[in-house]
């Protein structure tokens, strides 16, 4: 008896739509391909000691992803929308990081400024972004999908403007460390970064009353403003916080390459980061959320996409198949048919009794 | 069917889930007659005007018309206005981007082809024969709410309508264009039209209707010439009061004597926010029960939201144990230790998916600062000592306080409110919905409260309700204060009259 409260109660918690999910596609890969799982240890051109495989690959895309599922979970409570310029955004902040690495010359021999300074710059870059989404929102009352539509669809030209339209290419190795591996470390950086944001956002949700101030905006705004509360000014905030987030994103982007492509990268991620949200059981019209299952979420996301390369399916036709997995969750978080199942559910639960 | 009259309905019947909204429910409007529709929020008249305009289907009943022989069929408000029905809803229906005429003949058309000419001159020339000033190419917005009700009106006319309803039509009108509204309305009915009119204001109800008939909790109370009816009657009437039940129900609290008593903690002078209530002036002493009473739609909740921030302040002083204070927003509010149980509990109260714990905590927390969060220890010690403190009836702190019914979801906003130890605290119809038995506890705790020395206004559509708590009642009518009764004046009578006005000896 006390085994099926344990199991009821992991059922209705939060966390276990992602668990499932992540079960249902170790369980598939295991069936097509048990290689998948094989992780092997091998030395990169710097030759130092790296770690590969499918799992590591999800490690290291996943972890972009965990980063900007933070701040879109926090942006998604509050207002109850998503911000969709997120890619461009990280173009944006990437260029500009990257055009202080380089000053004048778009390939400099060396630095022309240290990282953390362009990594400053990039931030700044980046929350005045989610600052102008926020004002939209926040002050204007414009829907969140309208809102961050304008950088959607500027960001990506703002982000060429801001280095001529030139291909800056950065010439250093220290500069590779945050998208790739640090020199002893065979487990890829973006980790690390993500495991830095997720304690960093642990910390901010235990100590400050974000938590409870996100919610209850996006739950109830008329009675949040009776409460005291400044509801405009929160969802402001979440938008910023999204900013940070997607500069930290745009750090590790960049790096991979040491350079840019303005109108490749991070494309869609976008959908991907709101997907996580999705898929870590949070509503998409604001209120609760579950921070760890968001970014359970985004890990789980990058593990389907890797499947599906591995799988051969053409980086086109990715988008189709995520659309399946898209549709299935709407529909099944879709409020009338999550009262026919739990109904459906009461009216088994007896019958399975009577079996057993 | 009487010669005279040009519509009955009779009775009619119409319930949704839980609610009983029309029981065996008569109407009849006469030729050139204007008859008001009396009753309080949720008597019916909503409900009864819908039948009539197809929006609702009656469950039960018949309608006739005049010139039909047999019951008349109204299943959508199509159907309605090709019988002559036309309403004018207290909202502007019509497209303020389109232009005056167009806006008459939208949707009217029978071919693809549009005369604009004809449409124009036409419309025109209904304008100046019902004396509105508006042009026919004008655009819509650019004239005042009064002449977009007026061309919605004409517009009913035109489409030779011979029942008029007004829903309303006056809540957003200033004096002058109320009095421009009611020329109209005298001027339609010499032309023999049959106008229903609904509106909460009694003078108005006064100067222009010759009937009115009153529903009460989905029932008809009844019809009645203007002249038969004298205000306090008409008040009691809807109320459901007889004016001899007049007991003194308030018992003898024990009054707070303790430091400060009989001082005022807070004044306002000249107070009037954007909700549109008229600048008002308003008082409380340490300890003191006191009330806003008026009929709904008064201005008693409005008064209330402007003393707490809620709505826009735009005029008047505030001042806190004789020192002013600013208050332009709830927070501020709160720092001065106000605290405010608002009267939709729904939209502006509770926060529905949280805990009951977080719907407790919500404002202590907000006044405690976003970097000092309760600790989840605090938080169930507060939660705990609250939901026994009440006795909220709830599965656990952790149940989403959407689940609760709506008395206990009630009493979590209380302990919200009890719980940052507020000098004042405001009650909006703290008591509405609930059962008798959580309703007498609410107002026990009212008076023991009062007695340990905090100031608490109270408002609540039941007067014996506020007899019972209040020592001091503000009466408003028409979103003015109209007069203040205290002692020997709290009585049923008294208050009814206060609420009246106008002609109390008739």
């Amino acid at each position: 008896m006390k085994k099926e409260n344990v199991f009821s109660r992991l059922i209705h918690n939060q966390i276990f739509i992602p668990i499932a999910a992540l079960l249902i596609l170790t369980l598939f890969n295991l069936i097509a391909d048990p290689s998948f799982f094989k992780i092997s240890m091998g030395y990169n051109s710097t030759g130092d000691p790296v770690l590969s495989g499918y799992l590591i690959t999800i490690l290291d895309y996943g972890s972009e992803l965990a980063i900007l599922a933070i701040g879109m979970t926090l942006v998604t409570a509050a207002s109850g929308g998503q911000d969709i310029s997120v890619g461009a955004t990280i173009a944006v902040a990437g260029s500009a990081m990257l055009r202080v690495l380089c000053g004048t010359n778009s390939r400099p021999d060396e630095l022309q400024a240290p990282i953390i300074v362009a990594f400053l710059v990039g931030c700044l870059a980046a929350m005045l972004c989610g600052a102008f989404n926020g004002v939209l929102v926040a002050y204007f009352k414009i829907q969140p999908m309208i809102a961050t539509l304008i950088l959607f669809t500027a960001g990506r030209s703002i982000a060429a403007w801001i280095n001529n339209n030139e291909l800056p290419v950065i010439n250093d190795v220290g500069f590779t460390y945050f998208g790739g591996f640090i020199p002893g470390i065979p487990i890829p950086t973006p980790f690390f970064i993500a495991v830095i944001c997720m304690i960093i956002i642990a910390l901010v949700l235990k100590f400050t009353t974000l938590g409870l101030y996100t919610q209850s905006v996006g739950i109830n705004e008329s009675s949040s403003r009776l409460n005291g509360l400044n509801p405009a000014f929160i969802k402001f905030l979440t938008f910023v916080i999204l900013g940070v987030c997607v500069a930290v994103a745009a750090l590790i982007k960049v790096s991979r390459i040491s350079s840019i492509n303005y109108s490749v990268i991070a494309k869609d991620i976008e959908m991907d980061a709101i997907l996580a949200v999705a898929l870590g059981g949070n509503s998409l019209s604001g209120g609760k959320f579950n921070m760890a299952a968001s970014i359970l979420g985004a890990y789980v996301i990058q593990f389907l996409t890797t499947t599906l390369y591995k799988l051969n399916v053409q980086s086109d036709a990715l988008s189709a198949y995520k659309a399946v997995v898209v549709i299935i969750l709407v529909v099944l978080s879709a409020p009338s048919v999550r009262e026919k199942l739990s109904s459906l559910g009461k009216k088994l639960k007896p019958q399975s009794k009577e079996v057993a | 069917m009487k010669d005279q009259s040009i519509l009955e309905m009779r009775n009619i019947y119409k319930s949704f889930p839980g609610v009983k909204a029309l029981q065996g429910v008569d109407f009849t409007l006469c030729e050139g007659e204007i008859h008001a529709l009396m009753g309080e929020n949720g008597a019916g008249k909503s409900t009864l005007i819908k039948v009539l305009t197809g929006v609702y289907e009656k469950d039960e009943g018949e309608i006739f018309l005049k010139g039909l022989d047999k019951a008349a069929v109204i299943r959508s408000p199509q159907d309605a206005q090709k019988l002559g029905i036309s309403t004018v809803y207290q909202e502007i229906t019509l497209c303020p981007n389109l232009s005056v005429a167009e806006n008459m003949y939208i949707g009217r058309g029978t071919g693809v082809g549009q005369n604009w000419k004809k449409m124009n001159a036409d419309a025109d020339r209904i304008l100046k024969s019902l004396d509105i000033p508006a042009k026919a190419k004008q655009q819509l917005s650019t004239c005042s709410i009064a002449i977009q009700q007026m061309v919605a009106i004409a517009r009913a006319v035109d489409m030779d309508c011979k029942v008029l309803i007004l829903d309303e039509p006056t809540s957003s009108l200033d004096e002058q264009e109320v009095e421009k509204l009611f020329g109209l309305m005298r001027d339609l009915k010499s032309r023999g039209v049959g106008i229903i009119f609904v509106t909460h204001f009694l003078d108005q109800v006064y100067e222009v209707c010759d009937k009115i008939t009153v529903l009460r909790d989905g029932k008809l109370v009844g019809e009645y010439a203007i002249k038969d009816l004298p205000r306090v009657k008409l008040v009691s009437k809807m109320l459901g009061k007889e004016l001899d039940d007049v007991s003194d129900i308030r018992s003898e609290a024990q009054v707070y004597t303790g430091e400060g008593a009989g001082k005022n903690v807070f004044e306002a002078e000249g107070l009037q926010s954007n909700a549109g209530i008229k600048p008002f002036d308003f008082h409380i002493q340490k300890g003191e029960v006191n009330g806003f009473t008026g009929l709904l739609g008064s201005g008693r909740s409005e008064c209330v939201r402007a003393i707490f921030g809620a709505d826009r302040v735009i005029a008047g002083k505030v001042k806190k144990n004789g020192k002013p204070v600013k208050i332009s927003k709830p927070i501020d509010a709160m720092k001065q230790g106000i605290a405010y149980l608002p009267e939709d509990r729904k939209v502006d109260g509770i926060v529905g998916d949280l805990s009951v714990r977080d719907n407790i905590i919500l404002a202590m927390q907000v006044l405690r600062g976003p970097l000092r969060p309760l600790s989840k220890a605090e938080a169930n010690k507060y939660a705990d000592e609250y939901i026994k403190l009440l006795e909220i009836k709830t599965a656990s702190a952790d149940t989403p306080i959407k689940s609760l019914s709506g008395g206990n979801q009630q009493k979590v906003i209380l302990a919200r409110w009890l719980l940052t130890h507020p000098e004042y605290l405001i009650l909006d119809e703290p008591t509405r919905g609930i059962d008798v038995g959580t309703k007498i506890e609410i107002q026990k705790l009212v008076l023991k409260l009062a007695s340990e020395g905090m100031s608490v206004t109270f408002i609540s559509s039941e007067t014996d309700e506020m007899l019972r708590t209040c020592s001091r009642l503000i009466v408003m009518r028409d979103r003015k204060v109209v007069g203040e009764l205290t002692g020997e004046e709290l009585t049923q009578t008294q208050i009814m009259n206060t609420i009246a006005g106008g002609d109390k000896e008739s």
